[in-house]
């Protein structure tokens, strides 16, 4: 990657006896939306911290826009926005009055953030809640005003910890849709998730981590192709059963998996799949074909799902 | 990026754009805390001045307090302590919030300006409404006839520096604290009370018994009162002790503002 905004290279935090972080290297790209598709405790938000210059490192090399973040933290979060995993607004103070006092955070004129303010609050859908306490607003509203202010210094890289971990499903979408938006502007995301919709939906390149390393790298869909097979059959013989047939489907298909509830067969055809296991007299409870996604990718790595 | 984003004029002025977040957060309760800085002198002159004072003077006259009016001698104590209390309300709740309920120093930190900025900011809103709470206290005092307008104007300095020798040490231990529990009542109740009652408030430090001396000496507001008394009444303290007392403020000051900026710097880095 010729000068990439962001390179790491052995990336290690170590908290007491416990390594959180575990030798990483990645690259980002301008205008990439780069994600870290990982469970919890995988070591993402550590690894964002240190990314938004504020944490210390224990060994590595960081580089944002060519500067080391630990010397020049002042220099390097003046390009940066960052959206953490907990909101942190000023309750007490209203929509507008957090967005004011942010930018001011970065020195920024009054006129220039007054300006600024107009335009974030239609890109947040927030213009009605303009003069409400940030007390009163819904997790979405709140989690959408938490990204417009990382956006009120018109940051280079915007950082999002777990975008829309406990927003509901509704909230989820029209966040996607407000991040989707910034990627077509241009704007370099780079996100964490541990939600493999989101990941699919949002990066176009990832790195999948798990306990603190990195466990692979690439597009979604090259990802998916290079470890899952095209189409996932999922059937359900009842917990008991779900063992007992097992030994005997694994036979037929490419790769299984065996979870508590279900059985998960690899195939490139599953409705041919289920053809055979029909014709074998096993009479699943019940089926489903779906295409391979990224929770299949972090099931083969790591032998465990994603959301536990 | 073109916002116009100055790095190096964040690095001299954050501190103040910080302070100036803190006191407009301030100012959404200015009903209670104006309530609170002229509702509490105005009790206690009434109490004390009124009542107590007269019960003490019909005893003793002036002579424990060498010829001030108790009122008068008790004045600077309550000064240095509505400083102190002050400071106390606007570093321990927004740091404990800053740090653990609300998180609000990450967000500020996750913009060019540091720990070292967040800690200072926090100290000199927390100055702001010392400043304010003391000199509504003053023009009570004024108002009550206890002081008279003139040379007692330099208690206002003096308490300000109590509150802010106090208030640099309590920041650092506020940014120490990682469970709240038993904070606030430990503070209030074993720390702000007892200093209240044996710093020389109500009489002089030396009429205790040498042993309970000691919780004067370490006190703030025992240093403060001293300088207070000495400033606006001539109240017989040597020249070297006010030195003393000058100095232990200004070491609290400096010794509490270089521990508090660290633990910040520390506590977000992690």
């Amino acid at each position: 990657m010729s000068n990439p905004l962001i390179s790491v290279r052995g990336l290690t935090k170590v908290f007491g006896d416990f390594t959180a972080v575990n030798g990483i290297d990645f690259d980002v790209a301008k205008g990439e939306s780069f994600g870290l598709l990982g469970p919890n405790g995988a070591g993402k938000s550590t690894t964002m911290r240190i990314l938004a210059a504020t944490s210390t490192r224990t060994s590595g090399t960081v580089e944002i826009l060519g500067k080391d973040p630990e010397q020049f933290g002042p220099l390097v979060r003046a390009h940066l926005g960052v959206v953490p995993q907990q909101d942190n607004l000023d309750n007490e103070l209203t929509v507008t009055e957090n967005l004011y006092i942010y930018g001011r955070y970065f020195g920024l004129s009054k006129k220039f953030i007054k300006n600024k303010i107009e335009e974030l609050l239609e890109f947040a859908q927030l213009e009605e809640k303009r003069d409400v306490k940030v007390e009163a607003l819904s997790g979405g509203m709140k989690r959408r005003l938490t990204i417009a202010r990382g956006l009120v210094s018109e940051p280079d890289i915007l950082l999002l910890d777990e975008p829309t971990t406990g927003l509901d499903p509704q909230a989820r979408h029209i966040l996607w849709d407000r991040l989707f938006r910034l990627k077509e502007q241009g704007v370099t995301l780079v996100l964490t998730t541990h939600f493999m919709d989101e990941a699919e939906q949002l990066c176009d390149r990832l790195v999948v981590m798990d306990k603190g390393s990195i466990m692979a790298e690439g597009s979604p869909a090259g990802l998916i192709k290079e470890y899952s097979s095209k189409e996932v059959l999922e059937v359900r013989f009842g917990s008991d059963r779900n063992k007992e047939v097992a030994p005997q489907l694994a036979q037929i298909c490419e790769r299984m998996e065996t979870l508590p509830d279900r059985l998960l067969m690899y195939t490139e055809d599953g409705e041919q799949l289920l053809e055979q296991i029909t014709a074998m007299k096993l009479h699943p409870t019940t089926s489903l074909v779906r295409r391979s996604s990224l929770e299949d990718v972090f099931l083969r790595l790591t032998g465990r799902t994603l959301i536990e | 990026m073109n916002a116009g984003i100055d790095v190096p004029q964040i690095q001299r002025f954050g501190a103040l754009y910080i302070a100036s977040a803190r006191l407009k957060s301030m100012s959404k309760w200015r009903t209670i805390i104006a309530a609170v800085d002229i509702g509490n002198p105005f009790f206690y002159l009434i109490a004390v001045g009124i009542g107590i004072g007269v019960l003490v003077e019909q005893g003793s006259g002036t002579s424990g307090t060498n010829g001030i009016k108790y009122i008068a001698f008790i004045a600077p104590a309550l000064l240095a302590n509505t400083a102190i209390t002050g400071i106390m309300d606007e570093t321990v709740f927004p740091t404990i919030e800053g740090f653990k309920w609300r998180k609000l120093f990450f967000a500020q930190n996750a913009t060019p300006i540091t720990g070292r900025q967040i800690a200072i900011g926090v100290y000199l809103a927390a100055l702001c409404r010392a400043i304010f709470s003391v000199s509504i206290y003053y023009i009570l005092l004024l108002a009550f006839n206890v002081v008279d307008f003139g040379v007692s104007i330099l208690l206002l300095p003096v308490a300000v520096l109590g509150g802010g020798a106090f208030g640099a040490v309590i920041l650092f231990a506020a940014a120490k604290i990682e469970k709240d529990d038993q904070f606030f009542n430990i503070l209030g109740r074993l720390v702000i009370m007892p200093m209240f009652l044996f710093s020389g408030t109500f009489f002089p430090l030396s009429s205790m018994p040498i042993y309970l001396q000691p919780i004067g000496w370490i006190s703030p507001l025992w240093h403060a009162t001293e300088l207070g008394r000495e400033a606006a009444y001539d109240y017989g303290v040597s020249n070297l002790m006010v030195i003393v007392h000058f100095l232990v403020l200004a070491t609290l000051v400096v010794v509490g503002l270089i521990l508090a900026t660290r633990q910040f710097e520390k506590r977000l880095a992690k």
